[in-house]
């Protein structure tokens, strides 16, 4: 069913029962399968994308840059855990290169992930360095390029 | 004044504009439409083939190339029809790269087809067969493929159309507007026929890459139809290069020395820059490809069974990017139905005649769309479909 999650992958908002004839399965095989993937943590959650530029609110999101010293035994996955559970950190990469983590933040005013970086994540016990980059546009996320929806331009020959 | 009619030919004046030509122009001054009908992938050219295309032009390759197409691109065109399809051309000397499949069928009827010369043509099938034949002098000698033959060429049809005139078949498969495939066996039967005969079969395999079930079977591919074979294939569908304009023929290469001259006269040179994008995609596009196709085969499935769903009748498609419904029992003409369908519920599908009188009773409808797309129009359908039946 590596299929169905290609499909689901670029497209959650399709039904139960249109994913089933596009699969030539029968409704309840996609629903199992959807359901063991749900379990089995495969499948993690499904989230819409969008251009919040398009609307009238005010975020700025970062990428922070962050130089761990590694803990014994449980090297820096306690303090990749601490920084996660932040609501506002959006993503959390442990990186091979000049830096050990990459967050992605979100917030509401630079002042906010300001605060942030200075009173919540520079203070944890092991964190060496940080370095903050605001992200000034957003082109492209998930795969998805930021733009209108094109006209169909295409000529009808054929 | 001068006198147009009398210095235009009569054949041109004759042609019809294409049916589906004729529909468009009725649709184009409207508004909030959702459309079915066109007949090109929905997607852009893969980004690798049209860097491709740009980076030949920064390194200044604007000039023609040779008449039959770049020696790297015929290479390329060789060895992935024997990878795909276990056919031997050898790229010196019978492959020449044209201006689209199009340009490819024109050469080889006008190469072939003298005043009176019959070319059997199964119908239906892409507009422009009929007329290119005619404006070469021919004469078509139609056979028409019923939904219960699956729109498929029937052998015996084929004997009985075969006179001492004969000198060409066209054979469309996969097929636009039907969807209709011809299996390995089908065309064996087709081969078998044609062997013993003097008959060039022009094999358009424009969708060759575009079969759900089985893998596609080059007519050339049959014991002994190398020798009666014109193979077009291009890279419009397969790479969703339409724009390119690029496709190409083979065949033998006692043929391809008289149809070149054609080509050469007429078009010097397929246009370069859409050459050098061709040779990327023939390297590295095999992953777009199956991704494509893999996008294409889930709404194939999805529009069959929702057409079904709704009541209208329909083989299930198995190859190109049409399905052919069967309207004809409510009681309008394809024409009208398309018609009604456009105007009173803003959805536009090709009528079946747009592609033979035979057409008659069905329309085309492409699933060249986005799922979301093709269930909006897939509502009005149906919102139609109740209204005819009150």
């Amino acid at each position: 069913m590596d299929e169905l999650l290609k499909i689901l992958e670029n497209n959650a908002s399709l039904s139960t029962e249109q994913l089933a004839v596009m699969l030539s399965k029968n409704e309840n095989e996609i629903k199992d399968a959807v359901n063991e993937y749900e379990k089995n943590g495969t499948i993690l959650g499904y989230k819409t994308i969008i251009d919040w530029d398009k609307i009238d609110r005010e975020y700025v999101s970062a990428l922070i840059e962050v130089k761990l010293q590694p803990q014994r035994d449980i090297g820096f996955n306690k303090t990749a855990e601490k920084i996660y559970n932040y609501p506002d950190v959006k993503s959390v990469y442990l990186m091979s290169g000049s830096y050990d983590l990459c967050i992605i933040i979100e917030g509401k005013t630079m002042r906010e992930v300001a605060y942030f970086v200075s009173q919540k994540l520079a203070p944890i016990e092991n964190v060496t360095s940080t370095a903050t980059c605001f992200i000034l546009k957003k082109y492209k996320d998930n795969g998805v390029i930021y733009k209108n929806d094109e006209k169909d331009e295409r000529g009808f020959w054929g | 004044m001068v006198d147009y009619d009398s210095v235009i030919l009569k054949s041109v004046l004759q042609t019809k504009p294409s049916g589906i030509r004729k529909f468009f122009d009725l649709l184009s001054n409207m508004e909030n439409v959702v459309g079915l009908t066109v007949g090109q992938p929905d997607f852009v050219t893969p980004w690798h083939i049209r860097e491709a295309g740009i980076e030949s032009l920064e390194n200044g390759k604007t000039y023609y190339t040779s008449n039959a197409g770049i020696p790297e691109l015929r290479n390329e065109i060789s060895n992935y029809l024997y990878r795909k399809f276990h056919v031997l051309y050898r790229p010196e000397t019978e492959i020449i790269v044209t201006v689209g499949g199009s340009e490819a069928i024109d050469l080889a009827f006008r190469t072939l087809i003298g005043p009176g010369d019959e070319v059997i043509l199964p119908l239906p099938a892409f507009v422009c067969y009929e007329p290119l034949i005619k404006l070469a002098g021919g004469v078509p000698v139609i056979i028409e493929t019923t939904f219960i033959e699956k729109f498929k060429l029937n052998p015996e049809k084929l004997k009985a159309a075969i006179t001492p005139r004969t000198k060409m078949l066209v054979l469309p498969y996969p097929n636009n507007p039907t969807g209709a495939i011809m299996t390995k066996e089908e065309l064996s039967e087709i081969a078998d026929i044609i062997r013993d005969t003097n008959i060039i079969v022009l094999s358009d395999e424009i969708y060759s890459e575009m079969t759900y079930d089985r893998v596609h079977t080059s007519f050339a591919s049959l014991p002994g139809m190398y020798e009666h074979t014109i193979l077009v294939n291009g890279f419009s569908k397969t790479y969703a290069m339409t724009g390119w304009r690029l496709g190409y023929l083979c065949a033998p290469e006692i043929l391809c020395l008289q149809i070149l001259k054609l080509h050469q006269y007429v078009i010097m040179c397929a246009p370069t820059t859409s050459q050098y994008a061709a040779c990327e995609a023939l390297k590295n596009g095999d992953d777009d490809v199956a991704m494509m196709i893999d996008e294409y085969n889930h709404r194939r499935r999805y529009i069959y069974n929702s057409l079904k769903n709704i009541g209208l009748d329909s083989l299930e498609p198995e190859g190109a990017f049409y399905i052919y419904p069967n309207i004809s029992e409510y009681g309008l003409t394809s024409e009208e139905f398309c018609e009604k369908l456009l105007f009173n519920y803003n959805c536009a599908i090709v009528p079946g005649t747009a592609f033979g009188d035979c057409g008659e009773g069905f329309v085309r409808i492409s699933y060249a769309y986005s799922i979301k797309h093709i269930t909006i129009a897939l509502e009005r359908i149906e919102a139609f479909l109740k209204d005819l039946k009150k």
